[in-house]
């Protein structure tokens, strides 16, 4: 188990670096037009640019790589313990299709679906003073859609005797959709972009939030897949 | 046929691991991990059990991308 968790460490490690690699040549452009954007309100309403804490040089490298590593770090290690309870006995496939198909998974309900709702947005398109309710909104729905996610799976398991394999996961994706669309329906929406935010900006950063995403869960489940599936050859040759 | 000759590897359905086995680990990894997560992506936000804005500051690129509500 706790070389299981190392290697989930491991394998987010290195997918948070690829993520900063995309991010920085994707995201950066696209962070640097908000901002832009933010110096022009600035100074339009005649304020004085503040000393800036953290240069936006510092920011966009080893802010945003550090910010990376950390994330692949956590979500790597949280990643190998839901492995650890899946494998064998929910997601029944060799460890490298296991750790596909989980990264799969968890993108879809971690990352996309909480997207739909709440999408990634960039530096100067939400108010300030909102903050405490983006959060808490964002964080109830990333905790249903995972609940929503889990109930779905113990479903499948119901129905698995009954249906078989092949319904009893259409059933519980079906259950898993509808039931997470009530719950997008009843959140409230937020919608605070100023009318002058340049659409083509806030299109390639959400754009760029998403794809980085996908880079970082893609290889996350393939390395961590590697990883394992080495290690069980290993153990299979010396037994 | 000689018992040296290796079997080609087949991958098979790996062995779960007791939940017995998982429990401590979910429970201390889990809440670590999940701190970690929190102090890069909220802290000096919504909540601060750091004070300041430096942390903010510093992770702000990562924050906006990652898709965390920021300012």
């Amino acid at each position: 188990m706790r070389t299981l968790l190392l290697r989930g460490m491991l394998a987010g490690v290195l997918a948070g670096l690829l993520y900063a690699v995309f991010a920085y040549l994707f995201g950066e452009p696209a962070v640097d037009g908000a901002i832009a954007f933010e110096d022009q309100l600035a100074a339009a309403a005649g304020e004085v640019p503040g000393e800036e804490l953290v240069s936006r040089g510092v920011q966009s490298t080893l802010g945003l790589g550090v910010a990376a590593l950390l994330y692949g770090a956590a979500v790597g290690g949280i990643f190998a313990l839901a492995y650890a309870f899946l494998a064998g006995r929910v997601i029944r496939f060799g460890p490298r299709g296991t750790a596909a198909t989980l990264a799969l998974l968890a993108f879809l309900v971690v990352i996309v679906v909480p997207f739909l709702k709440y999408p990634a947005n960039p530096p100067a398109s939400s108010i300030d003073d909102t903050i405490g309710q983006r959060t808490s909104l964002y964080v109830v729905m990333v905790v249903l859609s995972v609940l929503l996610a889990v109930g779905a799976g113990a479903l499948r398991e119901q129905l698995l005797g009954r249906l078989g394999g092949w319904n009893a996961t259409l059933v519980a994706a079906a259950a898993y959709i509808v039931l997470v669309g009530v719950v997008m329906v009843l959140l409230p929406t937020i919608d605070e972009t100023p009318a002058d935010f340049p659409a083509v900006v806030f299109y390639q950063f959400r754009l760029a939030s998403l794809g980085g995403h996908v880079v970082l869960w893609t290889a996350l489940g393939l390395i961590f897949g590697a990883l394992v599936d080495t290690h069980a050859r290993r153990a299979a040759a010396t037994a | 046929m000689s018992e040296a000759a290796a079997a080609p590897y087949t991958p098979s359905v790996p062995v779960s691991i007791p939940l017995r086995e998982i429990a401590p680990w979910a429970l201390f990894a889990g809440v670590i991990l999940l701190s970690l997560l929190y102090l890069v992506g909220m802290d000096q936000g919504a909540t601060s059990v750091i004070s300041g804005s430096v942390l903010h500051e510093f992770v702000h690129d990562g924050r906006h991308l990652l898709g965390f509500p920021c300012h």
